[in-house]
């Protein structure tokens, strides 16, 4: 099942995502699927997230799949050459994974293998064309392709980038080079996403917020200070710096609900990163009448 | 030295499109040694652009592109040709682009590509770096190279990795390149040329050094001796 199909339906599409483990044992990951199943459309598998050496996400894609839960491949151009990721694309498609989320990735000085030669041979936006090329039958090169692929493309954009100007650009070109739909950085503050969309919908193609749950107010300013292009605004650092240690989860989850309500009305649907918070992701959706 | 070579006058001219006058650039070090940069090239390359029905409002040799004081004290005598030309065309390295575009107030088109002698010179004690990878793309990006000025060496705009305007591999010493690039053509009213411009994806196989040069008794006296300890 395409997302694409889902918003052509006019539904507000929920997705959420896990993440392959280090090392075999895929148990986790599956508790974790197992969790979010009933709740979204699909969920993302993260492709060796900042920049930390995991079990694959083709791979694991591939198993969810098995199990009938729809996965969003994800895809960075950090670990592999143009030669890789095109084979890697035409895997994808013979193994039945039918959304790709198209991503530049982390650089690897942020992971745990420093001494390791970033690619980044391609991009974000000419990775999205080369998939886009092999939907039509062809590869880079141009050389015909023995069966193309048909996938649905996915692509990211950071709403609360400072400056943001330079973020828009890109979207654009990510939508001219076959981006079918988005999803965010994690959105905290409501009012600033509002006069993203305003610009952002001119594009013409779905937006999906990404929600991320607040385990504590150290967090917050851990990421305020850290992750860029996310700005968790003062007064939700304070509400979960009051809260006490055992009420954190029933505060984080009535924030991320209030935030996930406020945004089905600006966008086409919700990414929601649990971070280790999966079991409460049913009742983020619950709380925001999902 | 940096070895150059004149991007075809199809290409050049598909930069300067839209525009109605240009000044000309040139440099009296590698380049002209290359055969790009010096008077010689400069006037054919004039020729090639009044064909085509663009006025050269004047062109200059400037001893070496690379040095931003010189290219202050060059463009001094040629203030009025530079106020009626839409933009400068600079035949030379990576660097003397990059180096030009800092310097002028116009727009910088790319005449050439810096070639790969199979290493890298292009540094220099200005900030400017050239790869020599022998497909330049200093004219989508406001002439600040990507490929040396961004740690992911991204050719299509910024990833989502910078905070408060500073590299996350670097942060100390790096400002985004992208944030520089975007600044740079905001300023310049030219941001519609990141929109415009086509996915860009890098032939690594010009980062070799091309048959070519390969044949020329440059390369025959500074490298050939030296190729396969060097290479």
């Amino acid at each position: 099942m395409k997302l694409s199909d889902l918003f052509a339906d006019g539904k507000l599409v929920v997705t959420s995502e896990v993440a392959p483990p280090k090392g075999t044992d895929l148990a986790e990951m599956h508790e974790n699927a197992e969790l979010l199943r009933s709740r979204v459309d699909a969920i993302n598998i993260t492709d060796q997230q900042s920049s930390v050496m995991r079990l694959g996400s083709l791979v694991a894609s591939q198993q969810l799949k098995g199990r009938g839960i729809e996965p969003v491949f994800q895809m960075t151009c950090r670990d592999r050459n143009r030669i890789a990721l095109q084979s890697d694309l035409l895997s994808a498609w013979a193994a039945g994974i039918e959304n790709v989320l198209c991503l530049t990735g982390d650089h690897v000085s942020l992971g745990d293998a420093l001494g390791a030669k970033p690619v980044f041979d391609l991009d974000s936006v000419s990775l999205l064309a080369a998939a886009r090329g092999l939907n039509a039958g062809a590869d880079m090169e141009g050389n015909e392709l023995a069966g193309r692929t048909d996938f649905c493309l996915g692509a990211v954009v950071t709403p609360d980038a400072d400056p943001v100007g330079p973020q828009l650009i890109k979207m654009e070109k990510k939508v001219e080079a076959g981006a079918a739909f988005f999803q965010t950085q994690a959105i905290f503050d409501v009012e600033a996403f509002a006069r993203f969309m305003e610009r952002a919908k001119t594009f013409g193609v779905p937006v999906m917020a990404g929600i991320i749950l607040l385990k504590s107010a150290g967090m917050a300013r851990f990421m305020n200070a850290n992750i860029a292009g996310v700005n968790v605004p003062q007064a939700l650092i304070d509400e979960m710096a009051a809260a006490p240690k055992e009420e954190r989860p029933a505060k984080s989850v009535e924030i991320a609900a209030k935030i996930v309500k406020d945004v089905v009305d600006l966008c086409q649907g919700v990414h929601i990163m649990p971070l280790g918070w999966e079991k409460q992701v049913p009742a983020v959706l619950d709380g925001a009448g999902l | 030295m940096l070895v150059t070579k004149r991007k075809p006058i199809d290409e050049i001219v598909g930069f300067v499109t839209g525009e109605k006058a240009v000044f000309l650039l040139g440099c009296d070090g590698c380049a002209a040694a290359s055969g790009t940069g010096g008077e010689a090239e400069l006037l054919e390359l004039e020729k090639e652009l009044a064909e085509r029905g663009f006025e050269v409002t004047g062109h200059k040799v400037v001893d070496f592109l690379c040095q931003k004081a010189l290219i202050r004290t060059g463009l001094r005598a040629y203030a009025e040709a530079l106020e009626k030309a839409d933009s400068i065309v600079v035949s030379t390295c990576g660097i003397g682009i990059q180096a030009t575009a800092t310097v002028a107030d116009l727009p910088v088109h790319p005449a050439c590509d810096t070639i790969s002698l199979g290493g890298i010179r292009g540094e220099w004690q200005g900030e400017e770096r050239c790869q020599e990878c022998g497909q330049c793309f200093l004219e989508y990006t406001g002439g600040i190279c990507p490929l040396t000025a961004c740690a992911k060496q991204l050719v299509n705009g910024p990833c989502g990795g910078a905070k408060d305007g500073r590299c996350e591999v670097e942060p100390d010493v790096r400002r985004c390149a992208w944030e520089v690039i975007y600044e740079r053509l905001e300023r310049q009213g030219r941001l519609d040329l990141l929109r415009s411009a086509p996915v860009l994806v890098k032939d690594h196989a010009k980062m070799r050094p091309p048959e070519e040069l390969r044949g020329t008794r440059r390369w025959a006296i500074d490298i050939a001796d030296n190729e396969e300890v060097a290479r």
